[in-house]
């Protein structure tokens, strides 16, 4: 209980961070949503860095490491370290520059304004505030089976999932982004700092690493873990698609308008894969490992989640105040979930609310109330649905969040590169989408696993798995539906009518916004 | 011509991602405890990390951030148009 006790005290000061944060801010929009666009480059990194560190990564990548060994980092690590760089260096500019210039708050302005689109502009925001809920669920599950392993049970999951959605609903409705920047970034340095003792004392427990390692190689029920033997190349291929989700994500998207400057974004993805290999690295080494430790097995149990690993690693190697501490560093990564409700909350008083009129009707005050009234509404429609899931972390997120928005990152790339690109293209795609994952919600439903779904000419081109759907040779479906979501929008595109010359001028000047400046200088 | 060698380098390390032929053993060990595999991610990170260093250096989207540097509002052509709400 003492373990559960110290988390406790840390939620507390997460709580204090976020208030702070608020007593600093001004009761405006642009400060709730936005931190008045004011933050600096070292809160920006760490707190972009922080917002994409979710239980995903922690919990849910030692688990299934704990399943599926050592190949896990190469699945989702160091594929995000190249996209998710790649894509906001690309990307992330343009939005936070077209934002500036223009007022946006939110992805779903962007995409409005651009494509001079209306209805349309709701439909993308149903989809993508339907998609968000699953990553926002992920966060609740992650809070309650931290809790609850950490305090041996005493806590409850639900009780624990109820802490922590309390908590992390408290400092967004109090601090809105400033508060929730702030306590990312606090977040991310605490589990920078006591990740790496973390490594130090589970690998001393263990006896050290290389005897850890030399018992798992020696043991043949468990040696195939530690490479990638049982790898599936074009699973392995598939999972390069899946960090394309992270520019589409809202989150990432509004977090992109936040920098007080633009050069905040060359540190930012110069040092991401380098937080990437700090964090990643040793949660899987460590879920592996701990497939070769005795008594792990049965402590899971045959029923039990493998998410709660690393707490059971932590408690079995660690005297209990400091498996408190390293479960409150724990619990930092796994509260990331704030971005998200912050960033439905801003699309909901945004793309809904201020659009139809409610902004000018009821004034700016009013619209920061319907945003806090929002965080509350999804945080209990969240936690509602987190209690009554059984699946893993990692498979909740991969199979409908992150393929999800891996789809939609064809739209956010159109809208600031590709000039001839129409708003009904936009709805072409949205409408891929979410047919696709309707019907892979669909097909999984109604099919066993394993079995071969849609054969043609003895060619097995759709099967249902033990994870969910498989599409041949062996694609999970987040290949072809961001390549099928991509053809929409450029068939759709070029079949229709562009936006306005006058639009295009906006985002596609002939001259550099900076030409005068250069003229007057050369003169 | 200089876009598309970065575009095919960075091609190359996408493609380089698939380490397949590191699959079928943990050995050699780096370091003594990290088995092929994850050395070579842990490495591939890093060389991702100096990709974009690159990257910044040689790619960064002057034309579109240069609005940074203006001060009070934009130009009158870039300026927010004011739409009616339906």
């Amino acid at each position: 209980m003492i373990e559960a006790a110290v988390v406790f005290a840390y939620l507390a000061i997460v709580l204090y961070v976020g208030i702070f944060a608020f007593r600093r801010g001004k009761e405006t929009g642009e400060d709730y949503f936005l931190a008045s666009r004011s933050l600096g480059a070292a809160v920006f990194l760490l707190s972009l860095f922080g917002t994409n560190m979710t239980s995903v990564t922690i919990l849910g990548s030692s688990g299934k490491a704990f399943r599926e060994g050592i190949s896990v980092f190469g699945l989702m690590a160091s594929a995000s370290a190249l996209v998710i760089p790649l894509t906001i260096l690309l990307v992330g500019p343009r939005i936070w520059a077209f934002g500036k210039a223009y007022g946006h708050k939110t992805p779903v302005q962007l995409f409005r304004d651009r494509w001079e689109a209306g209805a349309i502009g709701t439909a993308i925001f149903a989809l993508e505030a339907c998609l968000l809920v699953p990553y926002i669920i992920v966060g609740v599950l992650g809070g309650g089976r931290t809790l609850s392993a950490l305090s041996g049970g005493e806590v409850p999951e639900w009780l624990g999932g109820a802490v922590v959605a309390l908590v992390v609903m408290g400092y967004v409705f109090f601090g809105g982004m400033r508060g929730t920047a702030w306590v990312n970034a606090f977040q991310t340095v605490l589990f920078l700092s006591f990740g790496l003792a973390a490594v130090l004392v589970i690998g001393a427990g263990m006896g050290g690493f290389e005897s850890a390692v030399e018992r798992m190689l020696a043991d043949p029920a468990k040696s195939h873990l530690l490479s990638g033997e049982r790898t599936d190349p074009y699973v392995f291929f598939s999972f390069t698609f899946i960090p394309l989700s992270a520019i589409a994500f809202p989150h990432i998207c509004i977090f992109c308008l936040t920098a007080k400057r633009v050069e905040s974004f060359k540190k930012t993805v110069i040092f991401y894969p380098i937080c990437i290999l700090a964090i990643w690295l040793p949660c899987v080494f460590l879920g592996t490992l701990a497939a070769g430790e005795p008594g792990m097995d049965a402590a899971i149990g045959p029923g039990g989640s493998s998410d709660q690993v690393m707490i059971l690693l932590l408690k079995q190697h660690a005297p209990r105040w400091l498996a408190g501490v390293l479960g409150a560093g724990i619990m930092a990564a796994v509260m990331a979930s704030d971005s998200q409700i912050l960033a439905l909350s801003t699309m909901f008083t945004e793309d809904v609310f201020a659009y139809h009129g409610g902004k000018e009707a009821f004034g700016e005050r009013v619209q920061v109330i319907t945003g806090r009234a929002f965080v509350v509404g999804v945080t209990v429609v969240a936690y509602a649905i987190a209690m009554t899931t059984q699946q893993q972390i990692f498979d909740i997120a991969v199979k409908y969040a992150f393929t999800g928005y891996a789809a939609l990152a064809p739209l956010v790339v159109a809208a600031v590169f590709w000039k001839r690109s129409t708003r009904h293209g936009a709805l072409a795609c949205v409408l891929v989408v979410a047919a696709g994952l309707l019907g892979t919600a669909w097909l999984e439903s109604v099919y066993p696993a394993p079995g071969v779904i849609w054969d043609l000419a003895g060619l097995p081109l759709v099967k249902r798995t033990p994870g969910g759907i498989s599409l041949y040779p062996g694609f999970l479906p987040v290949v072809p539906l961001t390549l099928l979501s991509a053809a929409a929008l450029i068939v759709g595109s070029l079949a229709t009518r562009p936006p306005s010359k006058e639009t295009l001028e906006r985002y596609f000047p002939a001259t550099t916004w900076l030409e005068p400046e250069r003229r007057a200088a050369s003169t | 011509m200089r876009r598309i060698l970065l575009a095919i380098l960075v091609l190359a390390v996408y493609v380089l991602h698939q380490d397949v032929w590191s699959w079928r053993s943990a050995h050699p060990l780096r370091f003594g405890v990290l088995p092929a595999t994850l050395a070579y991610h842990a490495a591939y990170t890093i060389a991702a990390s100096i990709l974009l260093w690159t990257l910044v250096k040689l790619t960064w989207p002057e034309r579109v951030v240069g609005l940074e540097r203006r001060t009070g509002a934009p130009p009158e052509s870039v300026r927010r148009r004011e739409e009616p709400r339906p």
